[in-house]
């Protein structure tokens, strides 16, 4: 059924809600009964004076009766019912079900919005625990300690008849461990809530660089300079207060050189003007900009108005950079899903990857990833090259064609059955 | 328990390497209720050498410990022909398959996670040694 014909749907929903009887309605606005029930029956059309007549006599906005104002509210739907895996005819009647029970619809949507991002939670926490070393190291204490607990104390509770100076041993260590066990929990506790403040959540230098490069928008305008004096990375580095930690220091500077070499070959503002004529081609631009593909992808990453995002790993696979972009989780301490196509491309240097992405269990958001990869310096004769591959993630509209499914680690990802499966997830085990 | 089968025990030997000191407290007076003669160790660097002079008839092993982990000391345990059919006994707060796969690589008898029961703990010790 047409969205545009649901308006007489929401008509008949609303007024029933409302408590108004049909000739009511029609009274109200001016036309016959018979006549609003062809409209109710999506029969008639109906737009102009008739339906804010209509809208005012429900005592509603004439566009919560049309489907402008409900398409975020049917687009959640759908998401919803993709995610659950609901079949294509199923799917196809999310504005009927909006239109014909829209408080229903708002409850259903509210839901999976929640779900989607109670799931975010659950990937970044489960994320962490394991792989997290500090946390996992305060979880070991946290269950040594109860451990310790729990055995003086059923000790005590088993053995009326213990001798004072045990009593007094094991009373004295469950005092020792109980305040052991608070400080522990607290500390956890401000670990985690830490997460919350993105400038204090910074657990690792990679994360502090990420906070840096993020406050910065990942775009440094002293770096497209023809000529960027010789301090001026020791400088920007040194007075970031986000970069704490000398690994934070020694990694953003590895990312500040190279966003200046980057410049030298190509400047944004030429990038931003190529990218006018020509469109978001990685080819396309190479080509006409005589650009590596590598540093054409970082370019590109560096233009805000294309919110795009950037991996690059290194020949181990080791993500070493990211510019995070919503809908697709880099992890932050695991190994990365396998069929990225950034891995594609660290197995094809030289080669240009283009794929369609959808990240399972991300509401489905659809990119479109470009990766390639080659050497970063010559080491000298004969050395093994030290590669890095490069994946730009473009938003990708609808009708892009079928997307390959991929995750974000294992661990979190819910997707079954899979051929890079190296752990089972703790989604999809209902953990 | 009667007063013979402490008798029986009391010959009997176990090392503990443990270096969570209350956790270990508790499990000397456990044992030692039981008949157990209990020696204790805070750190694996020479956990090794004290089991292969000791020859107990039981080690209990924590995992996470300064010096040697529980993992590399069960591992060098088991590398002594003399040593291979001596019940070992890990506990752990690393609970994960990943762990228990690991110990169980390395010729574990028995792998108990924490927080346990002192009954669970028992009867571990009891099938393992009898």
């Amino acid at each position: 059924m047409a969205r545009e014909a649901l308006t007489g749907s929401r008509i008949r929903e609303r007024r029933i809600m409302a408590g108004i009887k049909q000739a009511d309605l029609a009274r109200l606005a001016g036309i016959s009964p018979s006549y609003l029930n062809l409209i109710e029956h999506n029969r008639r059309r109906i737009g102009g004076k008739l339906l804010l007549n209509i809208a005012g006599a429900l005592g509603v906005e004439a566009q919560a009766l049309t489907d402008g104002a409900e398409a975020a509210l049917i687009a959640t739907l759908r998401d919803a019912a993709d995610a659950a895996g609901m079949s294509g005819d199923e799917v196809t009647r999310a504005d009927e079900f909006a239109g014909r029970f829209p408080g229903w619809a708002d409850v259903l949507a509210g839901t999976a919005k929640r779900a989607a991002a109670l799931e975010q939670t659950v990937e970044a926490l489960s994320d962490r625990l394991a792989h997290d070393p500090h946390l996992a190291a305060s979880m070991h204490e946290l269950l040594s300690t109860a451990a310790a607990i729990r055995s003086t104390a059923a000790i005590l509770a088993e053995n009326e008849t213990l001798e004072p100076e045990w009593r007094n041993r094991f009373h004295a260590n469950i005092d020792e461990d109980s305040r052991r066990l608070s400080d522990s929990t607290e500390a956890i506790v401000a670990y985690l809530d830490a997460d919350a403040d993105t400038a204090d959540a910074a657990s690792s230098p990679q994360e502090e660089v990420e906070s840096y490069l993020s406050a910065q928008d990942f775009s440094f305008a002293a770096l497209e300079a023809d000529h960027v004096a010789p301090h001026l990375i020791d400088q920007m580095v040194q007075s970031a207060p986000q970069l704490r930690s000398q690994g934070a220091k020694f990694i953003a500077g590895l990312v500040l050189r190279q966003v200046t070499e980057d410049a030298a070959l190509l400047k944004l503002s030429t990038l931003r003007a190529a990218v006018t004529s020509l469109g978001t081609d990685p080819l396309a631009l190479a080509s006409h900009l005589n650009c590596p593909m590598p540093c054409l992808l970082r370019r590109m990453a560096a233009l805000p108005e294309l919110g795009a995002g950037l991996v690059v790993c290194d020949r181990s696979g080791t993500v070493i950079f990211r510019k995070s972009i919503e809908g697709f989780t880099v992890p932050r301490h695991g190994a990365c899903c396998p069929l990225w196509p950034l891995f594609s491309a660290l197995g094809q240097p030289g080669s240009v990857i283009r794929s369609h992405v959808t990240q399972s269990g991300r509401a489905d958001a659809p990119f479109v990833g470009y990766a390639a990869a080659g050497a970063i310096a010559t080491q000298g004769y004969n050395a093994a090259p030290l590669m890095q591959a490069v994946m730009l993630l473009l938003p990708a509209g609808a009708g892009t064609g079928d997307a390959v499914a991929v995750g974000s680690t294992c661990r979190v990802c819910p997707q079954e059955p899979c051929r890079a499966r190296r752990e089972p997830s703790v989604i999809s085990a209902g953990v | 328990m009667g007063q013979g089968e402490v008798a029986l025990r009391m010959s009997k030997h176990v090392v503990l390497v443990e270096d969570e000191l209350n956790i270990a407290e508790a499990i000397r007076f456990l044992l030692s209720n039981e008949g157990w003669r209990v020696e204790t160790l805070a750190n694996g660097a020479t956990a090794v050498e004290v089991i292969r002079k000791a020859a107990p008839d039981l080690v209990m092993l924590d995992v996470m410990l300064p010096g040697k982990s529980g993992f590399d000391i069960l591992h060098d345990l088991r590398a002594d022909p003399a040593m291979q059919g001596l019940p070992v006994l890990m506990l752990t707060a690393r609970g994960q398959a990943r762990d228990r796969e690991m110990a169980e690589k390395a010729g574990v008898s028995r792998f108990m996670t924490k927080p346990f029961s002192n009954s669970e703990m028992l009867d571990a010790v009891r099938e393992l040694t009898s």
